[in-house]
């Protein structure tokens, strides 16, 4: 690889060799110092220029919002019942959308418990293309819903699940028609994209106010959050599948002349189907991970049982109805990546014989039996989980020998870590930070991601909340680290340990799903209200993706390389260090990154544990009524994950790729 | 081999109409059963135990005693005044005062009116432990706590001392206080009531020292002993500039607020939530059951309705 790189100092001077003459100063101009250089240049200044220029950002180049967005509240609800645009379209929405979930409800309902029962483990079992293999997806299937109802929670688990349906439907659509746009045109690509991130990374608190001022509350506000939050991945997977479809079978299939629709339908899309199914996977998972907020406005089902639970602290109560909710993400999961991973004939008649058959029996089994979930056949599990939550508590919090207990920890990671991080931050001057944002994003990636970087930071000061902004700032970067260390030496040994990987795949999946609400209270009490709690709850949520793509990357690279190095006598530590690393660089580079989106993406969260700054304002903006503060702290949130997704997103391997592919 | 594809392409097809007209019969008998009661009342259930009671014996009373519906919706307490000025929900039984609410949909839009008192005063204070009101019997005085920032300190707090805030949504003006009050503290937000409350219980149970914004009635407070720190006492208007407050906060006698129309109908269910009214204690119990003896709300509604015939029978409508 080396061997093909130019060299810098060629470079540098055949353009002086051309154009000589031209500007005399060139010929002893020596090569440009490279950003590294510069950035490493301008970190060791950084202290004496905290002492010279004044810190913070300039109240002069301040524009305040807040104002206009409230005094627009107050518009929406002067005008809702009066001005046409509610009346004729927006009103009509969200009639729609409660229609259509009660709906749902009503026709999951009448199947009764044994039919919804028997459907879902048919569909299961029929997805994952019927047979002895489809009997274990129907057997997760049978036993997720099972579960819900064992666990008392037959009712709010069929609220969810209608909603969930309705939303991933619509979410779904969407997302395949904008996929479908982004897919086939490279303009439609480009503008979509900053619309996706900002879809996912503003924070859903900061606009359910302003949703629910509009379409009320309940089903349509918390339909529209989830379907603006779960329909990215679909766009995304839905455009990755047509652009990489197999060029020689559309070749083959333009040959024989065909028209460009029925090339898109009868190649393109079909090619593109594991991709399509896996962005309806992570759809659903996406969806799933909005029912605790959508009970905030209350629509109901597991999400209010978990609210409901917390209030009166009953720890193990909220994460009964937290497992129903991981119940059924495991379940949709299987499900539809079964249906993806499918491959060869398509299940034959008997298949679909004997799915109806057991079908319509359960449906009709339902029809006689009581509609919901019998009362006797219910397990409390609460209780012996408060019991043990009550344990580990009592034991961590302080008096650990030699270790000294959580809440000594929480206080070391404060004094040592976060405030001089703050501080530092803090006494920067404004000029200085956007320096540094915009040189190290060069050194990372690109020239236009260094820009972008930089005009989102100075975004937030214009915004007028640059000292909130630092002060989030400084967590997220612990968080991101105390997320990335454990993520990847879990991720290593998991890579390695074939055991580690199969006993951590549930783990993974919990904590991704488990709503994080449930986890707040034993953070709290472990850590005390504060920075800790909030960036442990931040932590546990970035953590599972970090560790699966630190697995995947090292499991792909070359076994042979791996074996090579073995081989030649390499220890183990020599092996991880010298091969599999280097080798798998861009896949943790990618990891590093999710890390970073994803710790920004509980920052609202952590706000309800004593995180402060921008956090805080997006809730109080929801729950205290202050919508301008509420969407200005979200905009800040999006402007920061901005910036660090420059930071730390190096030149994507497509855009290098590309070039060399034109050779 | 296309025409066998198709064949199975609509075998398909077809099973899944089929299923799909089988649910939808199904479907059609039951939508008919649910359409046949009018009398529906919709109530907010709000984040914590004392209102949420409130409204479990309300819904109790309008089932059992004046056969109506009640449907409880729960939600934080903006998005429910709106969802009330919407007629969304009927009825808020418990608010503790939100003047921008109140100005933007009761003298606004009008689509809200006042539904009388809930009989419940609240009160918000700043409070400490017994344990270190009893060691420091000077604590709670409010001149006196800058003397005490070294006991209150912790790590989040730095070099001042620490001061628990409340939930986002509830009424306070804590920063304000410390500011005016010169006081060498710094506010913490716990966050929401759930964790606040978690936060408060666990240094309670390792007698660790805090100072914290709270509130009676509390369902807690028969298991924390907290003593009440003295502020510059409460005159009429002197929060009325939320940035130069100075002094405690008022006792709030709780109100109930409706629904405009709902009010203007006068049925049995506006005329019993209007005559709805309680004491401190009595929400309390029923608190308790719920929080502490882990009662369902319905539950301990009920529990709470058959023995006390004599409090509730004031409260319906006169035939």
């Amino acid at each position: 690889m080396s061997t093909t790189a130019p060299d810098p100092v060629v470079e540098a001077d055949a353009p002086e060799v051309q154009q000589q003459g031209l500007s005399s100063w060139t010929a002893w101009r020596p090569s440009p110092p490279s950003a590294r250089t510069l950035l490493l240049a301008f970190a060791l200044l950084l202290p004496a220029i905290a002492l010279l220029g004044d810190a913070g950002w300039p109240q002069a180049l301040r524009i305040d919002l807040v104002p206009t967005l409230d005094s627009f509240a107050d518009w929406v609800v002067d005008n809702r019942d009066t001005h046409p645009v509610f009346l004729y379209f927006l009103l009509h929405l969200s009639n729609t959308a409660t229609a259509s979930v009660d709906w749902v409800h009503g026709l999951l309902t009448s199947a009764g418990w044994t039919g919804l029962l028997a459907v879902s483990g048919t569909l299961a079992w029929y997805a994952a293309g019927a047979g002895r293999h489809g009997l274990r997806h129907a057997a997760v299937a049978f036993g997720a819903l099972a579960g819900c109802g064992l666990l008392g929670l037959w009712e709010p688990a069929v609220e969810t699940l209608a909603l969930m349906l309705v939303a991933v439907a619509v979410a779904a659509a969407l997302g395949l028609l904008l996929g479908l746009a982004a897919g086939l045109s490279d303009t439609a690509q480009r503008a979509l994209r900053p619309v996706l991130d900002t879809m996912q990374v503003l924070p859903s608190f900061a606009y359910l106010l302003p949703l629910v001022l509009v379409f009320g509350i309940g089903t349509p506000s918390a339909l529209i959050t989830t379907v603006v939050y779960a329909t990215p991945p679909m766009v995304r997977m839905t455009a990755l599948g047509l652009r990489g479809a197999d060029a020689s079978v559309l070749e083959a299939s333009r040959s024989l002349g065909s028209t460009k629709w029925q090339r898109l339908r009868t190649a393109r899309l079909p090619l593109a189907r594991h991709q399509l199914l896996l962005g309806l996977n992570q759809t659903i998972m996406m969806a799933l991970s909005m029912v605790v907020i959508a009970s905030v406005v209350g629509a109901g089902g597991l999400g209010e049982s978990i609210y409901q639970a917390l209030k009166t602290r009953d720890f193990g109560q909220g994460l009964t109805a937290g497992l129903a909710i991981v119940m059924i993400a495991v379940w949709l999961d299987r499900t539809t990546a079964a249906a993806g991973a499918r491959t060869g004939a398509r299940p034959g008649q008997r298949a679909a014989a004997v799915a109806t058959v057991v079908a319509v029996v359960g449906l009709l089994s339902g029809q006689f039996l009581a509609r919901g979930w019998p009362e006797g056949l219910t397990v409390d599990f609460a209780a012996p989980l408060n019991t043990s939550m009550d344990w580990i508590v009592g034991h961590f919090y302080q008096d650990v020998p030699v270790l000294g207990g959580t809440d000594v920890w929480a206080g070391g990671i404060t004094t040592w870590v976060l405030n001089p991080l703050n501080d530092g931050l803090q006494a920067l001057p404004w000029w200085s930070l956007l320096i540094l944002a915009g040189l190290t994003a060069r050194a990372v990636g690109t020239w236009r991601g260094a820009v972008t970087a930089v005009l989102a930071l100075a975004a937030v000061g214009v915004l007028g909340i640059w000292g909130k902004s630092l002060y989030t700032l400084s967590q997220v970067l612990v968080a991101v680290a105390l997320t990335l260390l454990p993520g990847f030496a879990l991720g290593v040994l998991a890579a390695r340990v074939g055991r580690v990987e199969r006993l951590l795949r549930p783990v993974l999946d919990a904590m991704q799903t488990l709503p994080q609400f449930i986890y707040l209270i034993p953070v709290v009490q472990l850590f005390n209200a504060g920075r800790v709690a909030a960036i442990t709850a931040a932590a546990v949520y970035a953590l599972p993706a970090v560790v699966r793509i630190t697995t995947q990357g090292l499991k792909q690279v070359d076994p042979a390389a791996v074996e090579a190095s073995r081989s030649l006598g390499a220890t183990t530590w020599q092996q991880i260090r010298q091969v599999q690393w280097p080798l798998a660089r861009p896949a943790l580079l990618v990891a590093a990154n999710q890390g970073v989106v994803l710790v920004l993406a509980v920052v609202v969260i952590g706000g309800l544990v004593g995180g402060g700054a921008l956090g805080f304002d997006v809730v109080k903006g929801l729950t205290g009524g202050e919508l301008g503060t509420g969407l200005v702290a979200g905009a800040g949130i999006v402007c920061l994950g901005l910036m660090l997704d420059k930071l730390t997103q190096p030149k994507t391997p497509s855009a290098s790729a590309a070039p060399a592919a034109r050779h | 081999m296309i025409t066998t594809i198709r064949h199975r392409a609509s075998f398909r097809t077809g099973v899944a109409a089929a299923g799909l007209l089988a649910l939808l019969t199904v479907n059609a008998c039951s939508a008919a059963e649910t359409t046949s009661s009018s009398k529906v009342v919709n109530l907010h259930t709000p984040s914590w135990v004392g209102a949420e009671v409130n409204t479990a014996v309300a819904a109790y009373l309008l089932e059992h005693e004046l056969g109506y519906t009640v449907k409880t919706k729960q939600m934080d307490e903006t998005p429910a005044w709106d969802a009330m000025s919407q007629g969304k929900i009927d009825a808020i039984l418990e608010d503790w005062g939100h003047p921008q609410e109140e100005k933007r949909y009761v003298e606004g839009n009008k689509s809200v009116v006042a539904a009388g008192d809930l009989g419940v005063t609240g009160h918000i204070g700043w409070f400490v432990p017994k344990y270190v009101a009893d060691e420091h019997p000077d604590v709670t005085d409010h001149k006196n706590l800058n003397k005490y920032t070294d006991l209150f300190k912790t790590p989040e707090s730095g070099d001042q001392g620490q001061f628990i805030k409340g939930d986002p949504s509830y009424v306070s003006y804590d920063n304000a206080l410390i500011k005016n009050l010169q006081l060498d503290y710094k506010p913490i937000e716990a966050g929401a009531e759930a964790t606040h409350l978690a936060q408060l219980e666990q240094l309670y149970k390792n007698k660790k020292p805090f100072l914290t914004y709270w509130w009676t009635p509390q369902w807690m407070n028969a298991t924390l002993d907290l003593v009440e720190v003295k502020l510059p006492e409460y005159k009429e208007g002197c929060d009325q500039d939320k940035d130069a407050v100075a002094c405690a906060y008022p006792d709030v006698p709780l109100k109930k607020w409706m629904n405009a129309k709902f009010a203007a109908e006068d049925s049995d269910a506006a005329k019993f939530l209007k005559n709805f009214q309680w004491t401190t204690e009595q929400q309390n119990l029923v608190a308790k059951y719920v929080a502490a003896d882990k009662m369902t709300s319905e539950k301990a509604a009920e529990k709470w309705v058959k023995e006390n015939e004599s409090v509730w029978k004031a409260w319906l409508p006169k035939k």
